[in-house]
């Protein structure tokens, strides 16, 4: 993980883009199913904590299960892409929901209200059983990560449109935005729900850590551009300013703009033009005092 | 004759045979009959118990639709003023609709 991982396995402009909108990136069925067998072993024996800020080689030296798994090309390669290279261990998490176990989590964002608006976290959720339907994945709303909400705030919004609820198969990594609204879901199915959780802080400035080769590709824009349900009205422009805004601070480039919003805002000529100069113009009684 | 809080509020009320439900709308505008973009139910039966994430369908289209089935709105979000400096950002859904009916709880 420390070594740099190998441009091919960045992720693209155009996946980038995808994160940007939708807070997400999926990797499905990345793991080997050999590894996906020894995960059940670990994860049930758990995986100590450390302290905040921890270094993954500290944390998961060469011949854990973890670093085993963070150094899967396409998995290291998301990783260095959205967090860049050598970024420290949050905190993680085993979660185990067992057979007709528990209940629906109440909406919300992860940890408390994040003020950043040039960095983000990644969180890492990888399954290395089968989700299905039945089992509860986690419920996430796409492009709602850009919303800034504390907590459970959010707790009485049972259903937005556009939700989507994970169902996949064994062995996938999903990558979120640290700021998505979401909720576990209750499983209703016979069999255990595994999924183990590693949240990143990064360690440079998120700026152009993905292979931009493709940044010109028009598909760039239209991930960019992606409407949910939940944005089909009002909210829709507002989340694109605010998408426009992150991909200028991960690419540095501060002309980027989606369709002209934080381009006109700009527009304040200060240039006065010939003819508009008679000073006279500014003077009226009623300004010289009162009942004058 | 004055009685004790206590004793004021556990009077049996007129209507004991009813329960409220709740049936929250967030709309893609103020307009009440926007799109529904967001939807919460709450049963006070305790017949149901909705949870998120119970469905992908809204119960209706737009909130005028809702109140045209019988629900009663009780309360819209005040259209709020954009702070300066902070008018592109984002937070909560701002056109929250809360509506609700009486149902009979032996129904």
């Amino acid at each position: 993980m420390t070594a740099l991982v190998d441009r091919k396995h960045l992720m693209n402009s155009v996946e980038m883009a995808h994160f940007v909108s939708h807070g997400s990136f999926t990797l499905e069925a990345v793991v080997p199913d050999s590894m996906n067998q020894r995960a059940i072993e670990v994860l049930d024996e758990g995986i100590p904590g450390y302290p905040y800020g921890t270094p993954l080689d500290e944390a998961f030296p060469q011949g854990t299960f973890v670093r085993e798994l963070l150094d899967l090309p396409p998995v290291a390669g998301a990783l260095q892409s959205l967090v860049g290279p050598g970024p420290v261990i949050d905190h993680h998490a085993v979660h185990i929901r067992p057979p007709r176990g528990g209940e629906a989590q109440n909406m919300h964002g992860d940890a408390i209200l994040d003020t950043r608006t040039d960095a983000f976290d990644v969180q890492l959720m990888y399954y290395p059983r089968d989700v299905t339907l039945e089992q509860g994945g986690t419920l996430s709303v796409p492009g709602t990560h850009l919303r800034k909400i504390n907590q459970t705030g959010i707790g009485r919004y049972q259903n937005l449109a556009g939700q989507t609820r994970l169902v996949c198969p064994a062995g996938t990594v999903v990558f979120l935005h640290h700021g998505i609204w979401h909720g576990g879901r209750r499983n209703d199915s016979d069999e255990p729900r595994y999924m183990f959780k590693i949240r990143f802080n990064p360690t440079v400035r998120q700026l152009r850590l993905w292979n931009t080769d493709d940044i010109d590709d028009p598909a760039v824009l239209k991930e960019l551009t992606a409407r949910f349900g939940w944005t089909s009205a009002n909210e829709g422009r507002l989340e694109l300013v605010n998408r426009a805004k992150l991909w200028r601070t991960l690419t540095g480039d501060q002309l980027f703009d989606i369709d002209n919003y934080l381009t006109r805002e700009q527009l304040r000529p200060q240039f006065v033009a010939p003819g508009a100069t008679d000073v006279r113009l500014a003077s009226n009684r009623s300004g010289a005092g009162w009942n004058l | 004759m004055t009685s004790t809080v206590e004793e004021a509020f556990s009077v049996r009320p007129i209507d004991p045979h009813l329960r409220q439900q709740l049936l929250i709308l967030y709309l893609g505008t103020s307009a009440l009959d926007s799109n529904v973009i967001g939807w919460t139910r709450y049963d006070g039966t305790g017949r149901s118990r909705p949870t998120m994430g119970d469905s992908d369908e809204p119960p209706y289209a737009t909130g005028l639709d809702a109140l045209i089935d019988g629900w009663r709105l009780i309360q819209m979000s005040q259209l709020m003023p954009h702070q300066p400096g902070h008018e592109y950002d984002v937070s909560y859904l701002p056109y929250e609709f809360v509506f609700e009916r009486l149902v009979e709880v032996d129904a």
